[in-house]
């Protein structure tokens, strides 16, 4: 019987796993048992309704895709009268991932959101500002900061923060979000890119740039959520390219305590439980006993030294 | 793709009691009924006793050389056996996934997802469908007759295409007891304007009282006039490239008219595929 539960600041989930935010939603529900998920992580809510990017929203690669969706929302109404009530039937705690345009208006949208049944508040400050060349808050340190302390100062519920890859020095982003109070952070966002419809000489995507997310960033985001997690004390939740249980593996071994599973979802729905069965599996037979063992469990390798040569 | 087909073995055939499943299902027959189109049949008992016409499946297209479909491929129903428990498929192949999807030879195994979408909502507002297909919507409308049927509901169905070898469900509408009209560009008879005397005569002589349609923008156009001018209701069945099939990506999105005056845009795989005729906007 392994222990699979990883305890995220106060909050305690009974395993490792949970959806990336903008990657689930309530047709998932009707695929598999959302009960078995450590956490629901709902897409992000904006205090404004928004449409969304105009269409094309999507270019596929082999191993991956690059979207611009814009954060179609409802606003947050609809969320606690309509989203949130899917998910009461649950166990599974939901985070719920909020953006804005403003660090009061993130404050206020996080006030109005800390209602029963959500756990925690996901700052998506990472999500390209896609109406602003996207730039985003979490490019730059000290904007970031300031979003997470407004957050903390708004709600009595955990602050997660969710980093954008696309800065020089994300350890340093990190940082900040830590000494600002975050309780954990989120390790990564989609990577800036885009694509050109050369037949017809124009953007194959409706708004020009997008984030390419999928098991090809996997690499990258994987070499941040190393140094994010050599840099701060607060808990990390490794995000990019997840598809099977040896990809959540990685992420737990270089520091992460839980991973947030993606792009994948859109392809095999049910990708999520074969990552929970198959860090279980891994686990009895590795004779770990509890799966929050696996956090940081990568050893240096053993090198060859000259010295050492006979 | 070690990952997805890892997962994929994973995660497939876990129905239990969901109405939604991911399931691997053998290939029983895969032909090419012309130049352009391929007809593939595979068993798939949990899907075929879900679906209803104007939904589709989501199909994950194998992965062949270079040609590496990263997203499944939305396929609209031709037939459902449920009898037989086997699902039907028409499609044109054009692009990766359906280029790779039309290797897969009887045997082989076939990852579906569905079913997915809002189907056509005829029973209790119909008692005459007038059906318009062109193109994709050859497929997406045969099975519409047949279900109809059981509904008391009757069916006429003018099929437009390129060419007579391009009329594809001809037989099956027959045999469904639909009233088949052809028009072809070949023959020179498929012109809107023709089309649309076609449409009038069967709301006014044959007591048409429903229209359905799909592939074929400039003759959702003109569906979309006369069920104005003539206040009849009608559905569309519209396509779209797409992510997840299930509500969760945004990707699939086109632009609706909304109840306001305004424009919004709706998902094609959740409130759609199948949608209201005058609240879609052609393109």
């Amino acid at each position: 019987m392994v222990d699979m539960t990883v305890r995220i600041g106060a909050l305690t989930l009974k395993n490792p796993v949970m959806p990336g935010s903008g990657t689930m939603g309530e047709g998932l529900a009707r695929v598999m048992d959302l009960g078995r998920l450590g956490a629901i992580v709902t897409k992000t809510i904006t205090p404004e309704p928004r449409e969304g990017c105009p269409p094309p929203r999507m270019v596929e690669y082999k191993d991956g895709s690059l979207m611009a969706i814009g954060i179609p929302c409802k606003g947050p109404d609809h969320y606690v009268d309509e989203i949130l009530p899917q998910y009461r039937a649950y166990p599974t705690p939901v985070v719920c991932s909020v953006s804005a345009p403003t660090v009061d208006a993130f404050g206020r949208l996080a006030a109005k959101l800390s209602v029963a049944g959500v756990a925690a508040i996901e700052a998506n400050i990472s999500c390209p500002n896609l109406e602003q060349d996207g730039r985003a808050f979490g490019m730059d340190a000290e904007a970031s900061a300031r979003v997470v302390r407004r957050l903390k100062e708004s709600t009595d519920r955990p602050v997660w923060a969710k980093l954008t890859p696309n800065v020089t020095d994300i350890a340093a982003v990190a940082r900040a979000v830590a000494a600002a109070g975050a309780d954990a952070v989120t390790c990564a966002n989609g990577m800036l890119g885009m694509a050109v419809d050369v037949e017809n000489f124009q953007p194959a995507l409706g708004n020009v740039t997008g984030g390419m997310t999928g098991p090809c960033t996997r690499p990258v985001i994987l070499r941040m959520a190393w140094q994010v997690a050599r840099a701060v004390k607060i808990p990390v939740i490794g995000s990019g390219g997840v598809a099977c249980a040896r990809d959540a593996l990685e992420y737990l071994m270089v520091g992460c305590a839980a991973v947030q599973v993606g792009t994948i979802n859109f392809v095999h729905p049910t990708a999520m439980l074969g990552v929970i069965d198959g860090i279980e599996a891994f686990c009895r037979r590795k004779g770990i006993g509890a799966v929050r063992a696996l956090t940081g469990a990568m050893r240096p390798r053993q090198d060859f030294r000259e010295d050492q040569a006979a | 793709m070690s990952t997805a087909l890892s997962s994929a073995a994973a995660g497939a055939d876990r129905a239990d009691g969901f109405p939604l499943a991911e399931a691997v299902c053998p290939v029983i027959a895969h032909e090419w009924v012309n130049d352009a189109y391929k007809h593939l049949v595979i068993e798939a008992g949990h899907g075929a006793a879900r679906a209803r016409p104007g939904q589709f499946f989501h199909l994950l297209c194998p992965v062949i050389g270079e040609n590496a479909p990263f997203f499944r491929r939305p396929m609209s129903l031709y037939r459902i056996d449920a009898a037989r428990g086997r699902l039907e498929f028409l499609y044109k192949v054009v692009g990766r996934g359906t280029t790779t999807l039309a290797t897969l030879v009887p045997g082989d195994a076939l990852n579906v997802f569905g079913p997915l979408g809002r189907g056509f909502d005829f029973a209790g507002r119909a008692r005459h469908i007038v059906q318009v297909a062109r193109g994709v919507g050859l497929a997406t409308l045969a099975p519409v007759a047949e279900a109809a049927a059981r509904c008391g509901i009757r069916t006429t169905a003018i099929l437009s295409a390129r060419s007579r070898a391009h009329l594809m469900s001809v037989a099956s509408l027959r045999a469904a007891g639909a009233d088949v009209l052809t028009v072809t560009d070949e023959e020179g008879t498929s012109e809107v304007g023709a089309v649309e005397r076609l449409v009038r005569r069967a709301i006014a002589e044959r007591g048409g009282d429903f229209l359905v349609t799909c592939g074929s923008n400039r003759l959702l156009q003109m569906l979309q006039r006369v069920g104005r001018e003539l206040g009849v209701a009608g559905e569309v069945a519209l396509e779209q490239h797409m992510g997840c099939g299930n509500g969760m990506c945004f990707a699939c999105v086109r632009e609706f008219r909304t109840a306001q005056g305004g424009v919004a845009y709706r998902r094609v795989c959740w409130e759609g595929p199948v949608f209201d005729l005058q609240e879609a906007v052609s393109w």
